[in-house]
């Protein structure tokens, strides 16, 4: 059966998508995903679909599931290169992608999950001083 | 006026035919010189159609036909199956109605992605979808 790799990279986890998905290949690599971010403990999730010619409504719905569950599990996702045409498609469509982080390309991808990882660490260590003093 | 210049008909049964299907209007698109953008909404709508049959019928057919209306050139995708039928269309082609598990987003946003739409369907007897996009309309 076609399935699409999973790279690891630190605590990020890369997809490169090269193939035009179809259904059940989506659902495959949903599926391998949110295991994948459970078993690395994966902070972020790049998937770039820069070889993507169409995106309809399921694989839409996918990449929004995606985003959703790794968010439940601690995990960023990032889609990027995402070719102008599918996006014009997409806001035609109706689907919006909400809750989706995006960026232009992978390295631009990168730089967004890891200034995403730096803020969550000032906030844990913010609060770890704002904590009650135990004397 | 609309005249079909050529015709070619693909029948659908399983998921791959459906990725046969979009290389196809992909191929016919490209011949009439449609633009990038145009060929996507057409490939997506027929991604979007190709799946409700899928789905609802158990496959059916598809016709892909290169037409022409006065001087614009298009592709006119007809989408045919013997399924159970659509009992209230209006209700189907609303934005985020559906009997299945999807978005609901599959017909209305098929009809935004191309410039003529036109669904008949008999409960018992089937569906048929008929979309043309113009090349560059």
């Amino acid at each position: 059966m076609d399935r699409i790799p999973i790279l690891r990279m630190g605590s990020f986890l890369l997809v490169t998508i090269q193939v035009d998905l179809y259904d059940r290949l989506a659902l495959t690599l949903e599926a391998d995903l949110v295991q994948m971010v459970n078993k690395t403990g994966a902070r972020g999730v790049l998937i770039d679909i820069s070889a993507v010619s169409i995106v309809d409504s399921f694989m839409g719905r996918i990449v929004g599931n995606i985003a959703s569950m790794s968010k439940i599990l601690d995990a960023e996702t990032v889609v990027v290169g995402m070719q102008p045409a599918v996006a014009i498609t997409l806001i035609e469509l109706g689907l919006p992608l909400k809750g989706v982080h995006t960026a232009l390309d992978v390295e631009k991808g990168m730089a967004l999950l890891k200034s995403m990882m730096d803020e969550d660490q000032e906030t844990d260590q913010e609060e770890i001083e704002d904590g009650p003093v135990v004397e | 006026m609309v005249l079909s210049l050529s015709k070619d008909t693909i029948q659908v049964v399983k998921e791959q035919d459906a990725v046969f299907l979009k290389n196809r209007v992909k191929e016919t698109a490209t011949k009439i010189k449609m633009g990038l953008v145009n060929q996507t909404r057409l490939i997506t709508a027929a991604s979007e159609l190709v799946r409700n049959m899928l789905r609802y019928a158990n496959g059916g057919r598809c016709d892909i036909e290169v037409v022409s209306s006065g001087r614009n050139n298009g592709v006119r995708l007809t989408f045919t199956d013997k399924g159970p039928g659509i009992p209230d269309i209006s209700q189907a082609m609303k934005d985020g109605f559906s009997t299945g598990k999807s978005l609901g987003l599959g017909l209305p946003g098929t009809r935004r992605l191309v410039n003529e739409f036109d669904i008949k369907s008999k409960i018992g007897e089937g569906t048929t979808v008929m979309v043309i996009k113009w090349a560059n309309g």
